[in-house]
């Protein structure tokens, strides 16, 4: 059992590199990619640092506080994003991110001070009170959840603004200037906003989000398994005995701490990008959770250094360009993610088309050598013949330069190598075409097309196999040679 | 009042098409995405200083958040084509990215020499007092071309919002429909700013919301839910404009503080999220209170027929008699508690079923014959599960007590002819068959008192 396994594992890792191997194209790409992302890092971090020995010292200082608050902001939110992302409750993070305001608002009007510990219960208490109303109104009162979710936050939203304007006119802090666009930018300026523990004065959004971060990440390493399998199969989950449900209310819970210690920071609304856009980054990148939250939290870094650098230098609001620089990352990734990206797609299937049309070149040149006239193809002839059209001259090109096939005055020529790869096309195709007469019994005039097709992408090893289920390896069944295997 | 009522009116009717098809939050999308081109519009104007009070400066700035808006929804469906990122994901991150921008745009803009954010301010949660009569006949003139298109098209689009599939095997163009819908939404997201800002979502959510709790019919809830949302703007016009003050002689709302100085916005969505309460509570059929009213009167139904039938069962023996049974005989015949057994005791003599003397429980003429009628039911449906589903004669009391409540007219005359055919009704002229099993109470059966057991397998 388990040597059938291997043998099928092996099989299709022969396919797999059989796809990859012949031109090596596809690899060569990758490998190309590689290397320009980091020395593309590379230079942005020489840029960096150039232009931060510009600086003078204070500014020095305040610059790396407001990275540090935004890093570490960033990366306690974009933990908690990869986990809304792959729950498909991403907008749950753009709720909550709206509704812990009248949270805050309440618990302000009533403590009447703007201390964390109060900030911290209102939000809670907002955010777990989304998650239940949006979920018993969907539950109950038929409402899409979409739809649910949308009047939950829209409406607390609108309560915390009308609270805020109503009574709070005049406290710091908490105005529409927080709201939307973060105080990031005050951070390592002013000297009022600090608080001192132990004879160092301290950024308030450095305070909250720092004990945030080491919960987020203590919660993720001790419930690891839990939040892993609720997260792709809570099916599974719960018919295992993980309370898939307090699960969610404790997830929903943490978002709604991590958006709260953020919301100093980065404001309502840019909290978002700071929760997705990471997470759906890094879910472009990779497949692991474990590295997809590597990625997410590198991302988070790289993204706050950036948008820092770029908002100092263009001298705009801080929050709002990290949210644009993790947008530009975001759609980078989208076009050249490795497997995922759409350029990088195209590239793959562009690549494969291309082999499969030098490879029909190939295995049409062999088999006019086969026929023993002395007639030689032109080249246009033979462009026309797959298909015309600037990938059927590239594929000649690429052919020509590779040294597969050579160009004389009576036509085009194959080279030994040339003629040594396309014997071993044509022979896959006559394999195969002998193979699906024998054991599928397909009539003779049916076997030209999947063999055509087939013979793209089968290796040395399955070709072996056939020829162990066929009575015959000699002729194809419409009477041909098959070539053998080291011609 | 005029603008803010056709807003809450044409969005509560797009708003309908979008909820119906899962794409609630694109509209909160939208009216996010279209704020950096405020801003952008308004670089423009400041480039070419148009006057912050013309037309020329509104259509511009609507102009603009169009533009950013439809660039923001084609996004999204890129995203989701293209990508393996899904369409929350995609809105959130549209929507942030966009936000970003404006925010930077924002920062921007302040800082520039004479500028003054105050022209774009107004966009973000709305200002009814600046309003422009062209933002009146924008807004018209989207109801209009809205509204028109969905007369033509009402067929289609009620089949598409419904079944997306079916509608794509009719060979209906489903892609351009979706396409006229999102885009129907971002024209209303847009010409919502100036009075609503980014509360839009609110606006095109919360009365389709509201009206799914009146009607589950495609054409009201289309009617419902533009009515909701004109009511909507009415109210919050009436709120923050002060008229309350005018009409109670004193301000019922805001404790005076003066309402005006609140943006519109946040106002309209509190209305609408009132009236959604409101529905949530207050509608017929599918509103809480009437779903508990509904279990209620269930519950009572229940208890009533219980009730009747042990009375019957007590004195099946004595009829015609009726004879009178005290509380504790009631209580031990059947397993429920006394507070149960009192309250439906009290609902049966309240309508005459059943009549309290001194010496217990005697059923009244009309309580007998509803007894007699439940009753009858009770024992078809044990008579058929024991010779339908084979189900031995001492099970089958419990199932038969819980459905006999809910079987319809139709269904006790099909189970008549059933059970007359198969011979198991003991006679098609007997009114009442004999019980299966023993009627005594469980507890009693132990002492062994039981005396009417029936013979079964004849």
């Amino acid at each position: 059992m388990i040597a059938a396994d291997n043998q099928q594992d092996s099989k299709r890792e022969g396919m797999r590199a059989n796809v990859a191997e012949p031109e090596a194209t596809v690899s060569a790409w990758r490998s190309w990619r590689r290397w320009l992302l980091l020395i593309s890092l590379a230079v942005i971090a020489f840029a960096y640092v150039r232009w931060f020995q510009t600086l003078d010292t204070r500014q020095q200082q305040a610059l790396i506080t407001v990275t540090l608050v935004a890093a570490l902001t960033n990366v306690a939110c974009g933990l908690m994003g990869c986990f809304l992302l792959l729950r498909r409750m991403s907008l749950m993070g753009d709720a909550l991110a709206h509704s812990v305001l009248p949270g805050l608002v309440i618990a302000f009007i009533f403590a009447g001070s703007l201390h964390i510990g109060y900030m911290f219960a209102g939000a809670l208490v907002a955010g777990l009170a989304t998650a239940f109303l949006s979920e018993t109104l969907n539950r109950r009162g038929g409402v899409p959840a979409d739809a649910a979710l949308g009047v939950v936050f829209v409406s607390l939203f609108a309560l915390g603004v009308v609270l805020i304007k109503r009574y709070t006119g005049g406290a710091v802090h908490l105005d529409f200037d927080c709201v939307f666009n973060g105080a990031l930018d005050h951070v390592g300026i002013q000297g009022a906003s600090n608080i001192t523990i132990a004879g160092y004065a301290l950024p308030r959004p450095l305070v909250s989000i720092v004990p945030v971060l080491g919960l987020n990440l203590a919660v993720i390493t001790l419930f690891w398994k839990e939040l892993k399998l609720t997260s792709f199969d809570p099916a599974l989950g719960t018919s295992m005995g993980f309370r898939a449900g307090v699960l969610h209310y404790f997830l929903m819970g943490l978002v709604a701490l991590t958006t709260v210690a953020s919301f100093e920071a980065a404001g309502s609304i840019l909290v978002v990008a700071m929760l997705i856009v990471p997470a759906a980054t890094a879910n472009l990148l990779t497949d692991r959770l474990r590295s997809m939250l590597w990625v997410a939290a590198g991302l988070s870094v790289l993204t706050a250094v950036v948008g820092c650098w770029l908002a100092r230098v263009t001298m705009v609001n801080t929050a709002g360009m990290i949210a644009v620089t993790s947008g530009v990352f975001y759609g980078v990734a989208v076009l050249f993610s490795p497997r995922y990206g759409v350029v990088s797609v195209v590239v793959r299937n562009v690549g494969i088309s291309a082999r499969i049309v030098r490879e029909d070149i190939l295995a049409m040149l062999y088999r006019l050598e086969e026929l023993a006239t002395q007639q030689r193809l032109g080249a246009r002839q033979v462009v026309q013949a797959v298909g015309g059209g600037p990938l059927a001259n590239w594929g000649l090109w690429s052919l020509l330069r590779r040294g597969r096939v050579t160009r004389s005055d009576s036509g085009l020529q194959l080279t030994d190598v040339g003629r040594q790869r396309a014997s071993q096309l044509v022979r896959s195709h006559r394999l195969w075409e002998a193979y699906l007469v024998e054991h599928l019994g397909l009539p003779l005039d049916h076997v030209h097309d999947p063999a055509e097709r087939l013979e793209h992408f089968t290796d040395e090893r399955l070709r072996e196999q056939i020829v162990a289920d066929l009575p015959d390896a000699e002729f194809d069944p419409h009477g041909r040679d098959i070539p053998g295997a080291n011609q | 009042m005029l603008g803010t009522s056709l807003l809450g009116c044409v969005a509560g009717v797009i708003g309908c098409l979008a909820v119906l098809r899962r794409r609630s939050l694109t509209g909160d999308m939208v009216s996010h995405a279209a704020m950096p081109g405020l801003c952008l519009a308004f670089l423009v104007a400041y480039r070419w200083k148009v006057d912050r009070s013309s037309s020329t400066y509104f259509f511009l700035m609507m102009t603009g958040a169009a533009v950013t808006g439809l660039v923001g929804s084609a996004l999204v469906s890129f995203l989701c084509r293209w990508t393996r990122t899904r369409q929350d994901a995609a809105i959130g991150i549209v929507l942030s990215t966009f936000f970003g921008a404006f925010v930077v745009l924002l920062s921007y803009i302040t800082d520039l020499p004479g500028a003054h954010v105050a022209g774009i301010d107004q966009y973000i949660f709305g200002q009814a007092a600046t309003i422009l009569s062209a933002d009146i006949w924008l807004i018209g003139g989207a109801m209009l071309v809205s509204f028109t298109l969905l007369c033509l098209f009402y067929k289609e689009l009620k089949t598409y919002s419904f079944d997306a599939g079916f509608a794509k095997s009719l060979g209906w163009p489903t892609f351009f429909i979706d396409l006229g819908t999102m885009g129907a939404l971002c024209l209303v997201t847009v010409a919502g700013l100036p009075l609503v800002g980014i509360l839009m979502a609110g606006m095109i959510i919360i009365p389709c919301a509201a009206a799914r709790f009146w009607t589950h019919r495609f054409g009201p809830l289309l009617v419902a839910s533009g009515v909701i949302g004109a009511a909507t703007g009415v109210c919050a016009t009436a709120v923050s404009a002060n008229y309350l003050v005018d009409w109670f002689g004193f301000d019922p709302l805001a404790f005076g503080y003066n309402t005006k100085a609140l943006p519109t916005g946040p106002v309209i969505i509190l209305c609408g999220a009132a009236i959604f309460l409101f529905s949530v509570l207050l509608a017929p059929r599918r509103g809480v209170i009437a779903r508990l009213l509904s279990v209620v009167r269930l519950r009572s139904r229940i208890a009533t027929e219980n009730l009747l039938r042990t009375l019957y069962e007590l004195g099946e023996r004595q009829l015609p008699d009726r004879p009178s049974h005290s509380t504790d005989t009631i209580e031990n015949h059947r397993s429920w508690n006394r507070g149960q057994l009192g309250w439906a005791m009290r609902r049966a003599s309240w309508t005459g079923l059943v009549r309290q003397g001194e010496d217990g429980l005697q059923l009244t003429l009309p309580g007998l014959e509803r007894a007699v009628a439940v009753t009858r039911i009770h024992r078809l449906w044990e008579l058929f599960l024991i010779s339908g589903a084979s189900i031995a004669p001492d099970h089958v009391d419990r199932d038969a007590d819980s459905i006999e409540h809910v079987l319809t007219s139709e269904i006790v005359e099909q189970l008549e002819a059933e059970l007359a055919r198969t011979g198991r009704l003991p006679s098609a002229e007997v009114a009442m068959p004999q019980s299966p099993h023993d009627v005594q109470s469980p507890l009693k059966a132990t002492e062994g008192v039981g005396t009417t057991t029936a013979d079964i397998t004849t």
